[in-house]
């Protein structure tokens, strides 16, 4: 199932949404990536059917849904608080959507227990929703959706309240839907969850989408204000990581292989590392640093804090230094130098 | 906070004394009913067919009223706590009429349309109905003097109803209907049955309009007032007192039932 939306314009209080364009292919996981009150919920809610829009299409496949009410529209969506019924109990809430279907009473159970178990919530089914953690609240509501078995899911912030601990779990699960097939929106202000979710990611500034891409393209070239204050994104890897014998391990990206501090991670996922963290020489360091390279300077960013340097060393790396530093070095395009940074430097973000 | 907690200010002193004042004025005339009133004369007067019949009339009309007019009542309020739409406000006004204006006003008005001259009158004596005069029209005054009342807090109940609880429910593919009848409903109704003890409270307690509407057959009101024009004070007491009686106990039930919370 494919999304597409086409110019749309939203205004719903003091948010307003214009020019709204993105396709969201089948299979994908998608975020939309945007700091609180840029209209995100709403954008979702208008997808959802909850709001309308002024102007513009939404698109399922072939399907014009713009006007579809919204027991209509096939799509699951979870908000960031959940809306579960308080007045029903668990097993009651999850079983709610499935009432009104033509489904035997055999099956509504199946289903049910294969959503609780999905979900790990089988401890939770007599339990009031009043007196569930944040955590177990979002997978109740997560399952709740599950066992209508949409092939499309409307996230809202669904990790945002948690803890690091429920979230990594939550992580988790919904990357166990994607890989079952389900196509998911998923709306966040938190790049966290961009880098370590999404296939592709798109960037929602102003009442628009500004920039559509994978998380490495997004960051790496940000085309707005909102990405380019992290900085510390630029320097996004996505590769492998294998534990060493010692207290370190390699993280393999493209021709490039850097050596990490072991954290009893391994396996796909993305390098993040700070511009601010890297060094830049013009011979090669004697330092304690345990990754050192060299390469060729292809870039000049002026940016706000000083200048970021772009340099060739089979993959881009940014460093961000001092304007006064860029005239010491004598630094220009097609350069040499060295960069280096140490193993406890960055941070590494499993899939 | 805690420093008034600790040594109560004058001003808070002058306020409780106010509120004392309130409560006074409320507690003792109805105090006095049962002061000035032998308990013996009470259980007599109770006995009497003619109180039990008034008070049962008094307590069913009242509730059949209340019970009738809250099927278009709430879906009403829900349609106002939901939707905005022209003359909103006007809708909004018209309902508290019955509020604002005398009630015997209401009684003429009301007598206008449910006399065998007036529409409704005419229309329900074709059928044999009979308005005035009758329980049909003690409802009927009863439910226009009390059905603010059901209106404003079931408005209240749905408005504490997140919205975004009905449109999660619509979006697991349920109908409007069964999402307000399973979704809405239930979480508002504690407001609602709140709403329905006070609209049933203030029939009960009616007498201006109905006595416009039916002097016969006698609510308890009426007979209250009707012993007092005949036979003076100490008549009118005891009736009075059993009435209160049945009255405290019944809406004190009532809120204990409709306090309960439970979860299914």
């Amino acid at each position: 199932m494919s999304l597409s939306i086409q110019n749309l314009a939203i205004t719903l209080g003091n948010c307003s949404l214009h020019d709204v364009n993105c396709d969201i292919r089948k299979g994908e996981y998608f975020v939309l990536l945007g700091e609180s009150g840029v209209g995100k919920t709403v954008l979702l809610e208008t997808l959802a059917g909850f709001t309308s829009a002024q102007m513009g299409a939404i698109r399922l496949d072939d399907m014009d849904i713009t006007s579809l009410p919204i027991q209509q529209r096939p799509f699951g969506i979870i908000y960031q608080d959940c809306a579960l019924f308080p007045h029903l109990s668990v097993r009651r809430n999850i079983l709610w959507g499935l009432r009104q279907r033509k489904i035997s009473a055999q099956e509504r159970e199946r289903r049910l227990a294969e959503a609780a178990e999905l979900t790990g919530v089988e401890e939770l089914l007599e339990r009031s929703p009043l007196t569930l953690s944040g955590g177990e609240t979002q997978r109740v509501a997560l399952a709740r959706v599950l066992v209508r078995r949409p092939d499309f899911l409307l996230l809202d912030e669904p990790l945002s309240s948690l803890d690091p601990a429920a979230r990594t779990r939550l992580r988790a699960l919904l990357r166990r839907l994607h890989r079952r097939g389900t196509t998911i929106l998923h709306v966040t202000h938190s790049w966290e969850d961009a880098v370590s979710l999404a296939e592709r990611i798109a960037i929602m500034e102003k009442g628009t989408i500004v920039q559509t891409g994978t998380p490495e393209e997004v960051f790496t070239h940000p085309r707005s204000e909102f990405v380019a204050r992290f900085t510390g994104l630029r320097n996004i890897y996505q590769g492998e990581l294998q534990a060493t014998n010692n207290d370190t391990a390699l993280f393999r990206t493209g021709p490039v292989e850097f050596t990490l501090l072991a954290d009893g991670n391994s396996g796909e996922g993305h390098f993040l590392l700070g511009s601010d963290e890297v060094l830049l020489s013009i011979e090669q360091p004697a330092t304690s640093a345990r990754n050192c390279f060299s390469g060729q300077i292809t870039d000049l960013e002026p940016v706000q804090s000083g200048v970021e340097v772009e340099v060739n060393i089979g993959v881009p790396v940014f460093a961000r230094v001092t304007r006064a530093s860029m005239d010491k070095l004598k630094l220009t395009t097609g350069g040499s130098v060295w960069i280096s940074f140490k193993a406890g430097a960055g941070r590494f973000l499993g899939d | 906070m805690i420093s008034s907690a600790r040594k109560p200010d004058r001003l808070q002193l002058l306020f409780t004394l106010l509120g004392g004042v309130v409560l006074l004025f409320i507690v003792a005339p109805l105090l006095a009913v049962f002061l000035r009133s032998s308990p013996a004369v009470i259980l007599e007067t109770a006995q009497e067919s003619a109180v039990q019949s008034s008070i049962w009339l008094t307590l069913w009309t009242s509730l059949g009223a209340t019970l009738l007019f809250a099927i278009p009542a709430v879906p009403f309020a829900w349609l106002l706590a939901r939707h905005r739409f022209p003359l909103g406000r006007l809708v909004r006004g018209v309902i508290d009429l019955p509020v604002i204006i005398p009630h015997s006003a209401a009684g003429i008005a009301l007598l206008v349309v449910l006399s065998r001259e007036g529409l409704l009158g005419g229309m329900a004596e074709k059928i044999g109905l009979q308005l005035t005069g009758a329980p049909a029209g003690i409802m009927a005054a009863m439910a226009f003097v009390s059905i603010p009342f059901l209106i404003h807090a079931a408005h209240d109940g749905f408005k504490a109803v997140p919205e975004r609880l009905e449109k999660v429910a619509l979006s697991l593919g349920a109908s409007p209907w069964r999402v307000f009848l399973t979704i809405t409903l239930p979480l508002a109704r504690r407001s609602i049955l709140s709403g329905m003890i006070l609209m049933w409270a203030r029939g009960m307690s009616e007498f201006g309009a109905v006595i416009i509407i039916a002097y016969h057959p006698m609510v308890t009101p009426v007979m209250m007032y009707e012993r007092l024009g005949t036979f003076g004070l100490k008549y009118a007491l005891p009736v009075t007192a059993v009435f209160l009686l049945v009255s405290f106990a019944l809406f004190g039930l009532m809120r204990l039932v409709a306090g309960d919370k439970d979860v299914t």
